[in-house]
C-alpha cells in the first residue's frame, strides 16, 4: 500500500457529488500535485484527507493506518499537516504565537502543570522555541516574528501558514494552492521552499496548484481532477498533454 | 522608545520582561500591601470589592477574551461559588476546604455548560448562557429548603485556621493574595500550550483542529477554568455581602462582568484590572456627580443603570479596545512624538463578514 | 402576582444586610451598584413583567369545576395571545438580524418606548385609539431609522459581540430615559375595549386578547405583502441574502438597513401597544424581550413565520406550565425550552448557520 492511499473516496453535498470515487496513492518522499479547474473538488479532497469532512464512501490510509473517519485533531498528531487556500491563521496572535500553536501536538505537559508553570513546563517551552526558531530561519520570517498576523501582507501570511504546518514536524504536508495570490518573485521563493522542505526535511508533499510552471518544476507526479472525478494521472508532461485535461481546462465539448 | 535586546528565550517567557516592569509592578504591589495603613475602612472595603470583581473578571476574560466564547451567564457561577461556600461553611466545613469546594463545584458546572454549549457558536452561545443564568437564578430562588430562597442565606463568619476574619483589612489581604495567585495562574496558562490552544480556538476553529487541537476538550476546559475562577470570586463575594439572596446575582451582574471586560479591553489581563477599578468606583463617581446634577435627574432611580448603558455604548462606538487600547495609543503617541499619525490605529472598515458561516 | 410579592419581600429582607455590610458608614445614595441592595429596584421592576403577562385573567385559576377541556382551551387561547406578543418582539429581532446580522438586544425596550408613546398619545392627548396607534408606530419607526443612521451604522462589520453589547447598552439608556420622562410608576393603558369580554360557551376571551390576536394577524399580513410585492421589500430580501451583491446591483444597502430598523421599531411599537392594556406600562416592561429571544431562537432566527411559531410555543407552554405545574416552573419554561431546543439543534430549528468553507 502507498504511503498515503486514497481508495474510491466520495462525498456529496446535497445533490452534488463533490468528490466521486477518487483513488490515488502517494509514495513516501515525493512531491505530488493535484490540478484541475475551479470546482473540480481539489480542496474538498484535502478536507476529506485531513479529516475536516467525513467521506460518504471510500477510505484513506496514511502510513498503513486507516484515518478515514478520524477527526482532524487526531489526524494531525500522526504527522499530517496542511495549509488552507484562503489562509486560516490566528489573526490576532503574533507570528511567533502562530508558530508555537503549531507545536501543540508536541506538548508533553498537561493543563494542571501549566497553571503552576513548573520548571518542566519552562524547559518544554524553551525546546518549542528552539524548534520554532529553526522554522523562522528556514522561511526567513525573523523580521516579522513579533508582528500580529492582521498587520502582515498577504504574501507573508502565506509563508507563515507553511511555517505553522512545518512546526508540527509533519511527515506529510498538504499545501492548498501555496502560490495563489503571490507575485512572481514570491511564487519563485515558495517553489524553492517547497523543494527544500521536500529534499532537506524529507517531508512528503501533496499540493493543489494552478500554476503549471510550479507544478512542472517541483512535482514528480500529477493528478488531474474534474467535477470530482480523476481525469488523468502521471508525470507533469503526460498529464498536460492528456486530451481530457486540455478539454476540461479549455471547456471543449 | 525602549529597545529590548533579548539574549535568551526566557526573556520572552517571563511575566516581567525587563527591569522597568519589575520596578513598576513591585511598586504597585508595595502600594496595595501598604493600602490598609492609609485608607479608612470604607475605601478599603471598596478596594476589596474591586479585587473581587477583578478575580471574576480574570475568569471571564479567559473565556471571552482568549477563547472567544461569549458567556452572558457568569453571574450564575458567581452565585454557585457563593452559595456552595456559604452552605459548606454553615455545615462546619473548614474555610479553606469550603473555598476549594466552591471552586470545584463551579468549575464542574462550568464544564457541564461548556460541554452542552460545544456545538453552539456566536449568537446562540450568548443566548444559551443567558438562559442558563436565568434558570440558575430561578432555581436558587425556588430551592428554599437549600438556599432559603428570597428569605436569604446568612453567610457564616470567615475564619482562617481558627482565626476569625472579622476586620475589613483581614479580608482585604485574603482577597489580595487570591487575586495575585489567580492572575499568575491565568498568565501561566496563557504562556503555555493550553493558553495558545484557547487563542487558536478564538481565531479559527478549523485551523485549530487541523494543527491537532481538540476543540471540544479545550472549550470545555476554558469554561471550567473560567467558571472555577469566577466561583472563587463568588465565595469572596459572599463574605462581602454577608447575606445571600438570588437577586444579588441577576442578569445585571453578568452584564457588569462583561462590561468590565469590554471597558478594560478585550484580550488583555491588565484590562481586567482597569475594568474592575472602573466598575468598582463608578458608583462613587456617580455619588459625587449627583450633588452637581439637577434634583430631578439626580434622584431618578434608573440613573445608574442608564449611565452604565451609556458608557457601554460610548466605549463600543469610540474605543472598542477599551481602556487598555487607549493606553497603548497614548503610549505610542509619546513614543513616536512628533511623528504619530492618527491613521496608525485607524480601524479598517470592512464589508460585513457573515457569522452565518462557521 | 407571585414574583412581584417575592420582589418586595426581598426589599425588606435586604435592609438589615445593607446596614451590616456598610459597617455603619454613612452613604445615603439609595442606588449604589456596588451593593446588591441597589439593584433591588431594577430586579423588582423586572419581576413585574416577567410573570405571566396575562396572569390575572387566566381562567385556570378560577374555581370552575369539572370542565377540564374548556379550561385547557382557555389556557391555550391565553397562551396564544401571550405568544403573539413574544412572537412580535421576536419578529423584530428576526427582521433586523436577517437584513443586517445585528442582534438587537434592545428590541424589548423599543417595545416599552412604543407602549409609552401609545400611553402619551392616546391616554394623555386623548387621540382616538387607531390614530394614536398609527402615530406611535410611525414615530417609533422614525426613531428606529435615526437610531440606525446615527449609531448602529458605525459598528457595521464589527464582531457580533460588540454589537450585542452595544444594543444592551442602548436598552439601558432607553430604560433610564423612559424613567426620567414618564416616571417609574406603572401606568395603566385605557382602551375603548377595556373590560369587555367575548363568551364562547365556557371559554371567555377578553377583547384585549382578541385585539392581540387580530392585530398580530393583520400586521403579519401587511409585512407579508410588503416583502412579497413591493420593490423595497424585495430589495430588503436581496440585501439579507448577500449584502455585497445587493450593493453591486444598485440597492442602497445602508438606507435599506435603516429602513429595516424602522420597520422593526414599528413592529415593536405595535407589540407594545397591544401588550399595554393587559400589562402595566413601565420602564422595565422590556425585559420580556429575553423570552422573545427564546421564541426567535426556536423559530430559527431567520424566518418570520418561525418567529411567530416560536412565540406561540413559548407562550402556550408557559401558560400550560403556569396552570398545571407547581409554582415556579412557569418562570423557567421559556429558558428550559430554549436550552433543550439549542441542545437538540445548536443552530436553531431552521438552521441559518453553515460550516465555513476552507
Amino acid at each position: 500500500m502507498s504511503y498515503l492511499a486514497v481508495e474510491d473516496l466520495s462525498i456529496r453535498f446535497g445533490g452534488i457529488k463533490a468528490v466521486d470515487g477518487v483513488s490515488f496513492g502517494v509514495e513516501e518522499g515525493e512531491v505530488f500535485a493535484i490540478i484541475g479547474p475551479n470546482g473540480a473538488g481539489k480542496t474538498t479532497l484535502f478536507n476529506l484527507v485531513s479529516g475536516i469532512y467525513t467521506p460518504d464512501g471510500g477510505s484513506v490510509h496514511f502510513a498503513g493506518q486507516d484515518i478515514t473517519s478520524l477527526p482532524a485533531h487526531r489526524i494531525a498528531p500522526l504527522g499530517l499537516a496542511r495549509t488552507f487556500q484562503n489562509i486560516e491563521l490566528f489573526e490576532h496572535a503574533t507570528v511567533l504565537q502562530n508558530l508555537l500553536i503549531g507545536r501543540h501536538i508536541h506538548r508533553k505537559s498537561h493543563a494542571l502543570s501549566h497553571l503552576l508553570f513548573l520548571p518542566s513546563v519552562r524547559r518544554e517551552e524553551l525546546e518549542h522555541r528552539r524548534r520554532v526558531e529553526d522554522v523562522i530561519d528556514l522561511l526567513e520570517l525573523a523580521h516579522y516574528r513579533e508582528q500580529t498576523i492582521a498587520n502582515l501582507p498577504y504574501g507573508v501570511r502565506k509563508v507563515v501558514e507553511v511555517g505553522r504546518a512545518l512546526c508540527l514536524e509533519p511527515k506529510l504536508l498538504l499545501l492548498d494552492e501555496p502560490t495563489s495570490g503571490l507575485n512572481p518573485e514570491e511564487s519563485e521563493d515558495m517553489g524553492f521552499w517547497i523543494e527544500d522542505i521536500n529534499r532537506d526535511l524529507g517531508v512528503t508533499i501533496i499540493m493543489v496548484a494552478h500554476d503549471m510552471g510550479l507544478v512542472s518544476r517541483v512535482a514528480g507526479r500529477v493528478l488531474a481532477l474534474n467535477e470530482g472525478r480523476v481525469l488523468a494521472q502521471g508525470s507533469p508532461d503526460e498529464v498536460q498533454k492528456n486530451p481530457d485535461v486540455v478539454d476540461a481546462y479549455l471547456g471543449g465539448e | 522608545m525602549r529597545f529590548l535586546f533579548k539574549t535568551h528565550y526566557n526573556q520572552d517567557i517571563d511575566h516581567l520582561k525587563h527591569g522597568g516592569d519589575r520596578f513598576w509592578y513591585g511598586l504597585l504591589l508595595l502600594l496595595v500591601v501598604a493600602a490598609p495603613a492609609a485608607l479608612d475602612t470604607f475605601y478599603l472595603g471598596e478596594l476589596n470589592l474591586v479585587m473581587i470583581y477583578a478575580i471574576a473578571g480574570v475568569g471571564l476574560m479567559l473565556l471571552v477574551g482568549y477563547t472567544g466564547q461569549v458567556c452572558m451567564g457568569h453571574a450564575a457561577f458567581l452565585a454557585i461559588g457563593a452559595y456552595t461556600h456559604s452552605l459548606l461553611l454553615g455545615a462546619g466545613v473548614p474555610f479553606l476546604l469550603s473555598m476549594i469546594a466552591a471552586v470545584l463545584v463551579s468549575a464542574l458546572v462550568g464544564a457541564g455548560v461548556g460541554w452542552i454549549a460545544l456545538r453552539m457558536t456566536g449568537l446562540y452561545l450568548v443566548i444559551a448562557t443567558l438562559a442558563f443564568a436565568m434558570l440558575t437564578e430561578q432555581t436558587i430562588s425556588r430551592a428554599e429548603w437549600l438556599t432559603g430562597g428570597f428569605r436569604g442565606l446568612s453567610v457564616p463568619q470567615a475564619s482562617l485556621f481558627g482565626l476569625p476574619l472579622t476586620e475589613v483589612w483581614q479580608r482585604y489581604y485574603l482577597t489580595l493574595v487570591l487575586l495575585v495567585v489567580v492572575l499568575i495562574a491565568a498568565l501561566n496558562i496563557l504562556r503555555s500550550s493550553t493558553g495558545r490552544a484557547m487563542v487558536a480556538i478564538r481565531d479559527s476553529e478549523i485551523s485549530a483542529e487541523s494543527v491537532g487541537i481538540n476543540v471540544a476538550v479545550y472549550k470545555t476546559l476554558a469554561f471550567a477554568l473560567s467558571a472555577g475562577i469566577t466561583g472563587l470570586a463568588g465565595a469572596l463575594f459572599a463574605h462581602r455581602l454577608g447575606y445571600l439572596s438570588p437577586d444579588a446575582f441577576t442578569f445585571l451582574i453578568s452584564l457588569q462582568l462583561l462590561l468590565m471586560v469590554v471597558v478594560g479591553g478585550v484580550g488583555s489581563m491588565r484590562g481586567v484590572i482597569y475594568g474592575a477599578l472602573f466598575i468598582g468606583f463608578l458608583p462613587q463617581l456617580l455619588a459625587i456627580a449627583r450633588d452637581t446634577l439637577p434634583r430631578q435627574i439626580a434622584q431618578a432611580p434608573g440613573l445608574e443603570p442608564g449611565i452604565f448603558g451609556l458608557i457601554l455604548v460610548l466605549v463600543i462606538l469610540f474605543e472598542p479596545q477599551g481602556i487598555f487600547g487607549r493606553w497603548l495609543k497614548i503610549k505610542s503617541y509619546f513614543q513616536l512624538f512628533p511623528l504619530y499619525r492618527r491613521a496608525t490605529h485607524k480601524r479598517q472598515k470592512t464589508y460585513m463578514r457573515t457569522e452565518r458561516l462557521r | 402576582m407571585r414574583a412581584l410579592s417575592a420582589g418586595s419581600c426581598f426589599a425588606e429582607a435586604s435592609q438589615p444586610r445593607r446596614d451590616r455590610s456598610r459597617r455603619g458608614l454613612a452613604r445615603s445614595d439609595p442606588l449604589d451598584a456596588s451593593e446588591p441592595g441597589g439593584r433591588r429596584r431594577l430586579y423588582s421592576a423586572r419581576s413585574k413583567t416577567s410573570i405571566d403577562i396575562l396572569g390575572t385573567r387566566t381562567a385556570g385559576r378560577e374555581p370552575v369545576e369539572g370542565i377540564a377541556l374548556s379550561q385547557l382551551l382557555q389556557v391555550l387561547i391565553n397562551g396564544l395571545a401571550v405568544g403573539c406578543i413574544y412572537g412580535l418582539i421576536a419578529l423584530g429581532f428576526v427582521l433586523v438580524y436577517k437584513a443586517t446580522e445585528m442582534v438587537n438586544f434592545a428590541q424589548g425596550d423599543l417595545m416599552m418606548l412604543g407602549a409609552f408613546f401609545g400611553v402619551t398619545l392616546i391616554g394623555d392627548f386623548g387621540l382616538p385609539w387607531l390614530l394614536g396607534l398609527l402615530l406611535a408606530v410611525l414615530s417609533l419607526a422614525v426613531f428606529g431609522y435615526l437610531l440606525d443612521a446615527f449609531v448602529l451604522r458605525r459598528v457595521l462589520g464589527e464582531p457580533q459581540f460588540a454589537i450585542v453589547m452595544l444594543t444592551i447598552g442602548l436598552g439601558f439608556v432607553f430604560r433610564a430615559v423612559a424613567g426620567l420622562v414618564w416616571g417609574y410608576d406603572p401606568q395603566s393603558f385605557p382602551t375603548p375595549y377595556t373590560g369587555k369580554t367575548l363568551r364562547m360557551g365556557e371559554v371567555v376571551v377578553s377583547y384585549e386578547n382578541l385585539t392581540i390576536l387580530l392585530g398580530t394577524f393583520f400586521l403579519c399580513l401587511v409585512l407579508f405583502l410588503f416583502f412579497r410585492h413591493t420593490r423595497l421589500g424585495i430589495g430588503m430580501q436581496a440585501t439579507s441574502q448577500n449584502q455585497l451583491a445587493a450593493y453591486y446591483v444598485g440597492i442602497p444597502v445602508k438606507r435599506v438597513f435603516s429602513l429595516v430598523w424602522a420597520i422593526s421599531a414599528g413592529v415593536a411599537a405595535v407589540a407594545g401597544i397591544l401588550l399595554a392594556p393587559v400589562s402595566l406600562v413601565q420602564p422595565g416592561m422590556g425585559f420580556i424581550g429575553i423570552k422573545a429571544f427564546a421564541a426567535a431562537v426556536i423559530g430559527g432566527f431567520g424566518s418570520i413565520p418561525g418567529a411567530l411559531l416560536g412565540g406561540w410555543i413559548i407562550g402556550i407552554s408557559e401558560q400550560v406550565a403556569g396552570v398545571y405545574l407547581p409554582a415556579g416552573f412557569q418562570e423557567m419554561t421559556a429558558y428550559g425550552i430554549l436550552i433543550i431546543a439549542l441542545v437538540l439543534r445548536p443552530e436553531g430549528l431552521f438552521a441559518q448557520v453553515q460550516r465555513k468553507k476552507v
